[in-house]
């Protein structure tokens, strides 16, 4: 169960579909041909060494990043076209960083409504009292009116993830978002990404939170030198790793 | 020991101002003192000063304008756009000032006729417009590095949320650019104000102009020399400090927080 080509058979149509998919910068490759697909609602988490392409790869999904050959389609839309709607593309896509990345001179509650305000042209007083609910989904009712700077870490992802999920997305992806917080602030970033998940939503997850992957993903990527090394749902992966490099990269992290 | 010195500047103008209003009433003493020379012209110089200052605040308005559209252009997708604005902002930020004035008043005719009606440009219309192209040289150049300094994952993240380019630069970038702009800007405000003095050399009444011509009116003496020049230092330190002052203030605060 390795290589390049490897695409599980899903039940559901997938909403994230990717066929060999390469990129390179410059001369130095980072994804050597990644396939695989996120079937609606699915929990899906990249693992693997740093340096491996996971954020490249992930970046490449919202068009962040222009891939340099391959197929990758989000919800019928076809990333690769040269003629790309971008901004369709990432209505459908939310994606959560690494830093948080917040509006600094905008407080909690103006970033989660940023997006549908200009972007959806949606009406203020709507949007206004679904980014309140937003904020409280994420258990950060009472600290609408404070800058990004007051808040902590956890909560400040939290805040990302309550900007994300403003517009609706379809799809959501997350960049080793605990991966900067202090350990006491990762679990409250990760049980509202659990929440999501229990909801149904789909989500993509780059992350090095083993434990968390296991209890969450329904399926789990082993990323090693641009390439899929080895996949499976995770009682499988993380119990019966057929390679060699799963098995050592296991024993480092477990 | 700062508190102290900011306020020594109103205080200092004040008592200027209160001597110019009384020397006016005590009319020609003779024979003259220095002191009583400078205060008595005191008005005068000051209304001259006054303009200066009129000019340096013009020109900053009309600068800063054109600066930020032609920032806005240095920071453009289009490589054509991009490239003109570079050169332009080349151009004005490396000529002399006092070149660049030469050009605004001997190249802008002294009037100009906009459907049927003529509009005069006197002298100092057109200082103001020489010394609004370096400044909206400066500003371009400052619009820019303030820009360059915010990091790339704000633009990350705003793309991401389906902003466009021009709202990820109106919403995201350019209110996070005003606060590391302004000392910057203060500072090109100070330099300006120092500047406007070589408007006299194109023949506009600003207070160097006044203060050679009161020098003149009063036979030229070398004794007054320094007083009636040390008066035109005076003021120009005591307007350009505390802006000098507020500058480094807010470096100070930008750099901690």
């Amino acid at each position: 169960m390795s290589g390049d080509s490897v695409v599980a058979p899903k039940l559901a149509a997938p909403i994230v579909q990717l066929i060999d998919v390469r990129k390179t910068f410059g001369a130095v490759p980072v994804l050597n041909g990644i396939s695989f697909d996120v079937a609606k609602g699915e929990v899906v988490c990249i693992i693997g060494p740093s340096g491996s392409g996971k954020s490249t790869l992930i970046r490449c999904i919202n068009a962040l990043l222009p891939v340099t050959s391959g197929t990758i389609r989000v919800a019928d839309i076809e990333v690769g076209d040269p003629r790309l709607d971008k901004l369709a593309l990432r209505r459908k896509v939310g994606m959560v960083f690494q830093q948080y990345n917040l509006f600094p001179h905008r407080t909690a509650l103006q970033n989660v409504m940023m997006a549908p305000l200009h972007v959806l042209k949606q009406d203020r007083i709507e949007v206004e009292a679904r980014a309140r609910a937003l904020l409280a989904k994420v258990q950060l009712a009472g600290k609408e009116d404070t800058y990004p700077g007051e808040l902590s870490g956890g909560q400040q992802q939290r805040v990302a993830i309550a900007r994300s999920l403003a517009m609706r997305p379809e799809v959501m992806l997350f960049d080793e978002v605990t991966a900067a917080l202090d350990p006491e602030t990762v679990k409250e970033v990760l049980v509202t990404i659990h929440e999501l998940a229990d909801e149904g939503m789909t989500c993509l997850l780059v992350t090095h939170e083993m434990g968390f992957a296991r209890e969450v993903a329904d399926h789990i990527y082993f990323t090693d030198k641009g390439v899929i090394v080895e996949h499976g749902p995770p009682q499988e992966f993380f119990t019966a790793a057929r390679d060699e490099r799963t098995r050592r990269f296991l024993s480092q992290v477990l | 020991m700062p508190r102290l010195s900011r306020s020594v500047p109103p205080v200092l103008c004040a008592i200027l101002i209160v001597y110019a209003g009384s020397a006016h009433a005590l009319g020609p003493p003779t024979p003259a003192s220095a002191l009583e020379i400078v205060i008595k012209w005191a008005p005068l110089l000051l209304g001259g000063f006054a303009f200066n200052i009129l000019i340096s605040l013009l020109a900053m308005a009309l600068g800063t304008l054109a600066g930020f559209g032609l920032g806005l252009l240095l920071i453009s997708e289009q490589v054509l756009a991009r490239r003109a604005a570079w050169s332009v902002m080349q151009f004005f930020r490396n000529a002399p000032w006092l070149v660049l004035l030469f050009f605004a008043m001997f190249l802008i005719p002294f009037r100009i006729t906009v459907m049927g009606v003529t509009i005069p440009l006197p002298d100092w219309v057109k200082a103001v417009i020489g010394f609004a192209l370096p400044v909206m040289a400066n500003v371009a150049e400052i619009l820019r590095g303030a820009v360059a300094s915010i990091p790339s994952t704000q633009w990350e993240a705003a793309e991401s949320l389906a902003l466009s380019r021009r709202q990820t630069v109106w919403l995201v970038i350019l209110p996070q650019c005003f606060k590391r702009m302004l000392p910057s800007w203060m500072n090109l405000y100070a330099l300006i104000t120092m500047a406007t003095v070589q408007a006299s050399i194109v023949g506009v009444s600003e207070m160097l102009t006044i203060t050679a011509q009161v020098h003149a009116a009063e036979g030229g003496r070398t004794d007054l020399f320094a007083p009636l020049y040390g008066f035109a230092l005076l003021c120009f330190f005591l307007y350009c400090y505390p802006i000098d002052y507020m500058t480094a203030r807010l470096e100070r605060r930008f750099n901690v927080r």
